[in-house]
């Protein structure tokens, strides 16, 4: 392999992996507030996740170009990605965190009220430790999902190994394709590896 | 004249139309132990929550210390109580230790002091701490969990204790020794200390073993309310069906019983 591709497959993919980690941290620092909220308020709950849902199921390269004309979030570049690939990774992470948080076991719940804990401290103490197993499973799915589809990102200039892939598409050159392809594939296999390595050792009992 | 640690009005608990509690009244005072005893159903645990806060009643007054519930806070209140939940309800993330030291944590002791207060518990309970303080409840038979279940109610040494069929889940010998350690425990802290038991059971036997006071439960109406020796000979329909129990030799209970 020559070294300009060796070294461009090296800056992309740590480019990619930029792209994947802001957006992941962001839709985190939004949705697992949001769902700590929403498990206090089920009127809402439903109609939030609706939202969400909805959300996810634009395709990914349309939610690029809906962005791409607004004032301030839109325009060519790496921020419009961002904010595409953070809303798309907020459903999973919002929806893992109402699970595992709803999920308690409402006779352990019950049994924090009996023993005198304030509300805030069930939340910390006990609701949130006992779903981080179910976050981190959030946190996981997000992350490999918005690993292929940061590689969409390429298409409005925000860079990352789908420029790889774009260029090897418009050169009709597999191998272009590949040298993007398959550093994004990996990416994505050891990102799930990782974290469910971490969800096990973090799991209670 | 020993004052009532607990006292109990009228109380009323409804479910939409439904009276889970009808006009129930008791006391409980110092040195006691009043065992609620009725069929599965017929409101023992709905009590339990009423006198916690954890439910609010229809209609009557619940005095704890002196104080109607609405007048203490909620948070203050539970951690003046030791409650042990039916199937213990331990924090399934956290250690033995931990579990047992919650409410003093809570109300924020030293470190140093909960850590000896957790031994000492843990001594009384029969779990010697080297082996079992830093297991998690996953880790545990159901006759441990109970005792930890025990262990965390009196961890604050709450002047009332709630305890809801703390036995029932256990096997025969297990239970019986939990109940002659359970005897021992009362008469040791008893008298003079201020503290009183509102113990729930559908066991007649375990009632007259640890009851000073019995209060048969019937549909949420109070059917009898006997000291041990008058129970026996009671004479409404219920009591006698619960009496008629102990004529016939019970499988369940322990040898030497
Ligand atoms: N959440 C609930 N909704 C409807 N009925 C309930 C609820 N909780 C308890 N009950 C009813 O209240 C009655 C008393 O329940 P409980 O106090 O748990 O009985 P016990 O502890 O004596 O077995 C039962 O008949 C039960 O069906
Ligand atoms: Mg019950």
């Amino acid at each position: 392999m020559n070294p300009r591709l060796a070294s461009e497959i090296v800056s992309l993919t740590l480019e990619h992996l930029w792209l994947v980690l802001i957006a992941i941290g962001v839709a985190a620092l939004i949705a697992i507030p949001a769902a700590v909220a929403l498990t206090r308020r089920a009127a809402i709950r439903r109609w939030m996740l609706g939202l969400a849902n909805i959300l996810q199921t634009v395709p990914s390269l349309a939610l690029f170009g809906f962005l791409l004309p607004l004032p301030f979030i839109g325009g060519i570049g790496r921020h419009t990605a961002i904010i595409a690939l953070c809303l798309y990774a907020l459903l999973p992470i919002l929806r893992n965190t109402l699970v595992g948080v709803l999920g308690v076991d409402p006779a352990v719940r019950e049994s924090a009220v009996a023993m005198g804990m304030t509300g805030n401290q069930i939340l910390w103490q006990v609701e949130l430790p006992l779903a981080v197993p179910a976050i981190l499973a959030g946190l996981r799915i997000a992350t490999v999902t918005t690993i292929g589809t940061a590689t969409v990102a390429a298409a409005i200039g925000a860079g990352g190994l789908g420029v790889f892939i774009f260029r090897g598409i418009a050169t009709v050159d597999t191998a272009t394709i590949l040298a993007g392809a398959v550093p994004a594939a990996i990416m994505a296999l050891a990102a799930d590896e990782g974290l469910e390595w971490i969800e096990k050792r973090l799991s209670p009992a | 004249m020993q004052c009532a640690v607990l006292e109990i009005r009228d109380l009323t608990y409804r479910i939409g139309e439904r009276s889970i509690l009808r006009e129930v009244s008791l006391e409980a005072r110092e040195g006691e132990t009043v065992v609620l005893l009725g069929r599965s159903g017929c409101g023992k645990t709905t009590l339990l929550k009423c006198v916690n806060g954890l439910l609010p009643p229809a209609s009557g007054e619940i005095r704890f210390q002196g104080r109607t519930l609405s007048e203490w806070d909620p948070i203050s209140l539970r951690r003046r109580i030791g409650y042990v939940i039916q199937d213990a309800g331990l924090f399934p993330h956290w250690t033995v230790a931990a579990n047992i030291g919650l409410v003093p944590k809570l109300e924020k002791w030293e470190p140093g002091a909960i850590a000896a207060r957790v031994d000492l518990l843990l001594d009384t309970v029969g779990l010697p701490p080297a082996q079992f303080a830093r297991r998690h409840p996953h880790e545990l038979s159901g006759g441990q969990k109970q005792r930890v279940g025990i262990a965390r109610a009196l961890a604050a040494e709450p002047p009332l204790l709630l305890l809801d069929e703390p036995f029932a889940a256990l096997d025969p010998i297990t239970r019986y020794e939990l109940q002659r350690q359970f005897v021992s425990l009362l008469r040791a802290t008893a008298s003079g200390s201020g503290k009183a038991a509102l113990f729930v059971t559908h066991d007649v036997r375990e009632a007259l073993l640890l009851a000073t006071r019995i209060v048969l439960l019937k549909d949420g109406m109070i059917d009898v309310m006997a000291s041990p020796g008058e129970f026996l000979s009671a004479r409404t329909e219920e009591a006698r069906a619960f009496l008629s129990g102990l004529d016939t030799p019970q499988h369940e209970s322990a040898p030497g019983f």
